[in-house]
């Protein structure tokens, strides 16, 4: 179905089911209760799950199938959304024409730094995209000041021109909106001591996520995904049977600075505001982090893996002492405190060093990333002559490692 | 396609939708009270949200402890700190409106797009009613504007940007510290004094907009009053060496070098300075000096003696009740509870943050309710004392507050770690203060927002 296999076809309704009942699944626990703090189902997490998948889903193109490891890609995240927000200010609050601005804007960015890093591979091509994207932080923090408004980013501003839109009446604010619907409206359902949320903006970065995933198992699947294979089982094989695998690294490289863009569009979309900390490195090396945590190469590893570090950084990193101290009072209170300071460390601020110490387990134990985990547990149980097939599995999904 | 096979999953699964189909209408439930977050049960929360990590984690963690002492103090713990001081006395140590103070915290890692996205989850997922703190103007200005468009008051903590109450002026924002202008115009007449009105400056300049504003203010009241200004050079925020840009110093023959730097710049900068001697240099016939604009106990410690007789401004000092008398009361009470929970006196950012925090309560106890637009109301042009800065006007027109500014110096010779600065003098609150729409303030502050 849609020029699927069933199998693909199986996996994007998954992913379609996960999107559209997200508010349910990320909010498993009652209001109020001591768990609440673990509920993740709250719009601007759950738009940030969204985006930051797309990104990573777009990082997977290169990286998993090019090998290509690119450590500027956040470069093209921050340029999509220093034109979104652009758009936004001068045309219209309408985010269609923003997020279609960011999209070209990262894909012609991309297109220049592709062009020049894409002459060097390996660890050559990872320091020339880093050089660009600490480039470009450093352009938009102070010299493009103008421009970028440096260091405290650009906001909508009631005196900004859009001139496609009415002016606004006294009071009113510029909202983000798709032909007005506002991307912060949101609706919420209780049921019993649960509360879900059901947000506009969520669910069009839901629907641009789908979109994106399903393009990614279109191009993993196509004969151009075969090729930029290809280009990391071995490069030099490719070339002295006289193709030239430049144009098509220099495709994949484009393509998913594309969906950087997208994913920066959207950011600005469903929160109008830009900083240049967004293309800061470490913001480039989260991507990275994301797909191999979730499983390089893979079509749902990305998702997992982005899914899995904005949720520690938003959840955890939330957790302080008087929290800690308030699940632990039923015990002694030595072991009280003995308990909190073991934990200490590795909540609220610490949330860095639980994800280091995450990120080292699957690395080490799961090197296909937590896809791989899942088709251990999934082999696991299913005995009768699963073996081969979950190899076969693990092959279809994963590219062999050169 | 059409088979139907009922099985036992399949009905569950059916009636589960339809059950929840069902409930729906049942269970839709409008805000209360008509704005954002309106508090239901018998508790309010508000949230904290500073630098727990990065250059500014230290500033952080100080108003962090302000914080949890101001709530304590609401919900009548303690001493009651400067609630006994303010001349407003609606705050009871009953909570707000009566009900319990509770509060969440968040790192904004000193980046806009994380301090947003926390201060997100607080007003989305936690209730928040009001966000405060903030050790990076950047960050001020983005969680100001996502307050402003969310429906939340915004109390900014540290921020001493002209933005953040000027070009990026909101409504639901408020802010109690000083900014570059105050420091220009505080500092000049001090300046005169100390140094005569004849002398030649030179300005590094962090390379963003805090620096951008400082330099121009500071560029400003210093060309007025007769300085000429020799060269101004911007310097990245990440550097950590700054001799390349301060030897040019000496042969520019400039007799004043000003250091338009803050946080881990400014020591390095101060300390590469005095290291090339430039304090011992006598150029064009006058002693070389050195100014940092925006002080903090923090830097100060930071640069060591390095600091000793250098000339700076600061929002408040622990120690100005003691020296400049009863003008500035609640200072002291404010100390005490502080030292007698921490154990050391407060830095000036856990001033304005537990400040703030009652200046937030009190606005709701006037104004008998939670609601956004009432609050705006009761602090605009809000006139108010005892609350260690002396008598002090929050604008209506920018929603910035007018106070005295204290000129500080280095200590020549310290008692101890926390005593670094010497108090040289109190600008008084006229002084300071400038029109709301002069060029580097324009902005519009628009309408408060109650949100739905």
């Amino acid at each position: 179905m849609l020029g699927l296999t069933k199998k693909d076809f199986a996996l994007l309704l998954v992913v379609t089911a996960l999107a559209l009942f997200a508010p349910f699944i990320l909010n498993p626990f009652p209001e109020g209760s001591g768990m609440a703090q673990f509920n993740a189902g709250y719009p601007d997490l759950m738009q940030r799950f969204a985006i930051f998948g797309i990104f990573a889903i777009g990082f997977n193109i290169l990286f998993g199938l090019t090998g290509y490891l690119s450590f500027g890609h956040a470069a093209f995240l921050g340029v999509g959304s220093y034109a979104a927000i652009w758009m936004m200010k001068l045309l219209t609050d309408n985010i269609l024409p923003a997020m279609l601005l960011s999209v070209v804007i990262a894909g012609l960015f991309s297109l220049v730094v592709g062009y020049i890093s894409l002459r060097r591979s390996g660890i050559y091509f990872a320091i020339l995209t880093l050089a660009f994207a600490q480039m470009s932080y450093a352009l938009a923090y102070s010299v493009l000041t103008p421009i970028t408004g440096g260091e405290t980013g650009l906001q909508l501003k009631l005196n900004d021109p859009r001139i496609l839109d009415a002016a606004l009446a006294p009071g009113e604010r510029a909202n983000a909106n798709l032909f007005g619907l506002d991307m912060t409206a949101s609706h919420e359902l209780y049921f019993g001591a649960w509360q879900f949320t059901f947000n506009a903006g969520y669910y069009i970065a839901a629907a641009c996520l789908i979109l994106a995933f399903y393009l990614s198992i279109r191009i993993f699947r196509s004969p151009f995904g075969m090729m930029l294979r290809a280009i990391k089982s071995n490069n030099t094989r490719m070339t002295y049977t006289g193709l030239n695998a430049r144009p098509y690294a220099l495709a994949a490289f484009v393509i998913s600075g594309m969906y950087a863009g997208l994913a920066g569009g959207l950011m600005v979309a469903m929160d109008t505001q830009v900083g240049p900390e967004r293309m800061f490195w470490t913001a480039s090396g989260e991507v990275v982090l994301m797909t191999i945590l979730g499983g390089a190469g893979t079509l749902i590893g990305p998702v997992l893996g982005s899914g899995v570090i904005k949720y520690m950084e938003n959840i955890i990193s939330k957790i302080n002492g008087s929290i800690l101290h308030e699940w632990f009072s039923w015990m002694p209170d030595g072991l009280e405190d003995a308990l909190v300071t073991l934990i200490y460390p590795f909540v609220g601020k610490g949330w860095h060093l639980t994800l280091g110490i995450v990120f080292m387990l699957v690395v080490i134990f799961l090197p296909g990333g937590l896809v791989e985990g899942g088709q251990r547990i999934g082999r696991m149980f299913r005995r009768n002559g699963g073996a081969s097939r979950a190899a076969k599995d693990i092959a279809e999904q994963r590219n062999p490692a050169e | 396609m059409s088979k139907s096979n009922f099985t036992r999953r399949g009905l569950l699964k059916t009636s589960a939708v339809a059950g929840a189909g069902l409930a729906l209408p049942t269970y839709l439930r409008a805000q209360e009270g008509g704005f954002t977050n309106a508090p239901d049960g018998d508790t309010v929360t508000l949230g904290f949200n500073v630098p727990q990590s990065g250059p500014y984690a230290d500033e952080g963690a100080d108003e962090l402890r302000a914080y949890e002492l101001a709530v304590e103090h609401l919900n009548g713990g303690g001493d009651g700190g400067m609630m006994q001081t303010f001349s407003s006395d609606a705050l009871q140590g009953n909570g707000i409106m009566g009900k319990k103070v509770e509060f969440v915290t968040g790192d904004t890692q000193t980046k806009s797009d994380a301090a947003r996205a926390s201060a997100k989850s607080m007003i989305e997922k936690d209730g928040a009613i009001m966000i405060t703190g903030g050790s990076s103007s950047g960050v001020a200005v983005a969680v100001q504007a996502l307050c402003q468009e969310a429906g939340i008051i915004f109390m900014a903590g540290l921020t001493h940007s002209n933005d953040t109450t000027g070009k990026d002026k909101k409504a639901n924002g408020f802010r109690h510290f000083f900014n570059s202008w105050m420091s220009g115009a505080a500092l000049a007449p001090v300046l005169a004094g100390e140094y005569g009105k004849d002398r030649k400056a030179y300005h590094l300049t962090a390379d963003y907009n805090w620096g951008y504003t400082t330099e121009d203010a500071m560029r400003k009241e210093t060309e007025a009053m007769g300085w000429e200004t020799v060269n101004a050079v911007k310097t990245p925020l990440t550097q950590t060496d700054f001799s390349s840009y301060i030897a040019p110093v000496l042969q520019s023959g400039a007799d004043v070098l000003i250091l338009n730097h803050y946080g881990g710049n400014m020591v390095n900068s101060l300390t590469n300075a005095v290291q090339f001697g430039l304090r011992e240099k006598t150029v064009n016939g006058k002693q070389f000096e050195i100014i940092v604009p925006l002080y903090s106990e923090l830097m100060a410690r930071g640069a060591g003696k390095n600091i000793s007789g250098i000339l700076g401004s600061q929002n408040w000092d622990w120690k100005l009740e003691n020296e400049k008398g009863d003008r500035y009361k609640g200072t002291n009470a404010f100390v005490q509870s502080f030292g007698e929970k921490y154990g050391f006196p407060p830095s000036q950012a856990a001033q304005t943050c537990y400040v703030q925090t009652l200046l937030y309560a009190d606005a709701v106890e006037r104004a008998g309710s939670f609601n956004p637009c009432a609050v705006v109301e009761a602090l605009e042009g809000y006139e108010f004392d005892g609350l260690g800065n002396g008598p002090t006007l929050y604008r209506a027109a920018d929603h910035q507050c007018f106070k005295d500014v204290v000129v500080v110096r280095g200590k020549e010779n310290p008692e101890n770690e926390f005593d670094l600065v010497e108090i040289v003098e109190v600008t008084p609150a006229e002084k300071v203060t400038y029109e709301p729409d002069i060029p580097e303030f324009e902005g519009t502050l628009g309408e408060c927002n109650p949100g739905a």
